[in-house]
């Protein structure tokens, strides 16, 4: 059992006020709070030991070489990598993916297919778009059912062996769908095709085994997690890291540079050109420290019962529609109230303290999938409680009466 | 009136006001007054862009002056096109050219000038005044 009290007490920023209201924050699935732990970790970083890493031979230096690599292990550690030089640091999943989909530019030829889910963030649809630009790959996608549920029959069809890649999310940020990715791993495996899992709305629920899954690229941003922003990861197999090119040029992914001919650094180093964010990548380290040590298991069985609460809840406000009513799905609730644009919706809720995300949570072929301009989306995570539901419910039908 | 008469009229009403509630359904209440754009101009590229809900504006000049009619999916985005067009409608296109919006602030709208407010309320504003500098030019 999770003691929220105390949890919120964690986090600062829970006990401001917006509009002269308490802030209740339902857009966690944009991005999730930064619990007091992360937040001393930055101020550490930048009061004590602030240095460049990997090249100084001076003292401070050093201490922050080692709590980058430190940091670097203990994400290997949460998603079970078998080795630290498969996590590449990046400035968050969007780059993560366009990395690895430049990286497939050397690897892909016209007439390769490639594989995406009708339930994508645009972040993980255009990169690849851009990728079948410069090859002549073609991107096939798996549709989904009215449920938000994504269709294993049509992908079964969809698999050949012309296909190269697969890419879906492990959980749809719109819809908070999970999507069945045992499966589709397995299954891309068979026809010899690599998969990346997006796992941006995953990780603040789920702790993901990329062993286990024997997923070839996952990848994940911090601020989801508690940490802060600008910062994020790439796990790809050692295999598969080797075989791709180096994205950006620059120092640090070097071996030697000459003007004949450059060889390029080891993993990880060969995918992080130039400085990183050094700090971010410490606390993103500290952000999974602290949410390991409150339990993905407790954390998964709190919010689902918070999204049980406000479903029910939800669902009592006559005229009220969720979209993504999936078997499986987390703790994300998308919905519209008939005859009421989303927008004008979130701008009441705001009034009343109350953030929510509208509009089309960057997934416009789902909104146009359901024949709508947006949703309003209420994502809740472990430090939110049922009184703050109950306040969001007062908001949606107080919204609803002002608006109608 | 003048642009000016329009804005200090506004003020007055939004004055009576006592909190956020009472703004907000005033101006839901001046959205359903708005003239609305004929059909046929609701197309695609007289939407205005930067907007989360769609804003759709038209001008035509008139003995010189812009007529303007407007339409948007969402009641509150209607509102602040109707209070817009309510100050701009049938001046002339050099005083809407000139003419400040600092009234936005007075009425209490200042959060909606951010220009990462998704309503878009400075494009609309931006979009109103290159009507009337096109305008501007017939004339002439």
């Amino acid at each position: 059992m999770l003691d929220v009290s105390k949890i919120r007490a964690d986090f600062p920023i829970l006990s401001r006020q917006v509009n002269n209201k308490p802030l209740v924050y339902f857009d966690n699935a944009a991005t999730s709070q930064t619990p007091e732990v992360v937040i001393d970790t930055i101020v550490d970083y930048y009061s004590n030991y602030n240095a460049n890493i990997h090249r100084g031979v001076h003292t401070l230096s050093q201490e922050a070489t080692d709590k980058y690599e430190i940091a670097r292990q203990k994400i290997q550690a949460h998603f079970n990598a078998k080795f630290s030089h498969e996590i590449i640091f990046t400035s968050g999943t969007t780059h993560s993916i366009n990395l690895v989909a430049n990286g497939f530019s050397a690897l892909l030829k016209a007439g390769d297919e490639i594989i995406v889910s009708a339930l994508e963030h645009h972040s993980n649809i255009v990169p690849w778009q851009m990728l079948c630009e410069r090859t002549g790959a073609i991107l096939k996608v798996i549709p989904m059912n009215q449920e938000g549920e994504l269709i294993m029959e049509t992908y079964d069809k969809l698999l050949s062996n012309k296909t190269k890649l697969v890419f879906v999310n492990h959980i749809s940020n719109a819809l908070g769908t999970i999507n069945p990715i045992e499966y589709i791993i397995e299954k891309a495996h068979a026809v010899g095709a690599a998969v990346l899992i997006d796992g941006a709305q995953s990780c603040p629920h789920i702790k993901p085994d990329v062993q286990a899954l024997d997923v070839d690229f996952y990848v994940a941003s911090a601020h989801k997690v508690c940490g802060p922003t600008g910062v994020g990861m790439l796990y790809g197999k050692e295999a598969w890291l080797n075989k791709l090119p180096p994205y950006q040029g620059g120092g640090e992914m070097i071996a030697e540079v000459s003007f004949e001919k450059t060889t390029y650094a080891d993993l990880p180093h060969k995918f992080e050109a130039g400085t990183p964010n050094i700090c971010g990548g410490i606390a993103f380290g500290a952000a999974l420290d602290y949410m390991n040590a409150i339990g993905f298991d407790n954390i998964a069985t709190y919010e689902n019962e918070l999204l049980a609460y406000a479903t029910e809840k939800l669902s009592t406000i006559e005229g009220l529609k969720i979209y993504g009513t999936a078997k499986h799905k987390t703790s994300v609730i998308s919905f519209n109230l008939e005859g009421i644009h989303p927008y004008d919706v979130g701008t009441i809720l705001d009034k009343l303290g109350i953030a929510v995300r509208t509009g089309h949570h960057c997934a416009q072929p789902i909104m146009d999938f359901f024949c709508i301009p947006g949703t309003i989306r209420a994502s809740f995570a472990f430090y939110n409680t049922k009184e703050e539901i109950d306040i969001l419910v007062a908001g949606v039908k107080k919204a609803k009466m002002m608006l109608s | 009136m003048t642009i000016e008469d329009i804005q200090n009229e506004i003020i007055d009403e939004f004055s009576m006001f006592e909190d956020w509630e009472e703004r907000y359904q005033y101006m839901i209440d001046l959205g359903k007054d708005l003239p609305i754009i004929n059909d046929e101009y609701k197309t695609d590229s007289n939407i205005i862009k930067g907007c989360q809900s769609k804003v759709w504006v038209h001008a035509e000049l008139n003995n010189d002056k812009i007529e303007f009619t407007a339409d948007s999916d969402a009641i509150i985005t209607k509102g602040i096109i109707a209070i817009l067009i309510r100050v701009f409608n049938n001046q002339h296109p050099k005083d809407i050219i000139e003419a400040n919006t600092d009234f936005i602030d007075k009425i209490g709208l200042k959060e909606h000038l951010s220009p990462t407010r998704a309503n878009g309320l400075v494009s609309m504003i931006k979009q109103l005044k290159l009507y009337a500098i096109a305008y501007q030019t017939q004339i002439k």
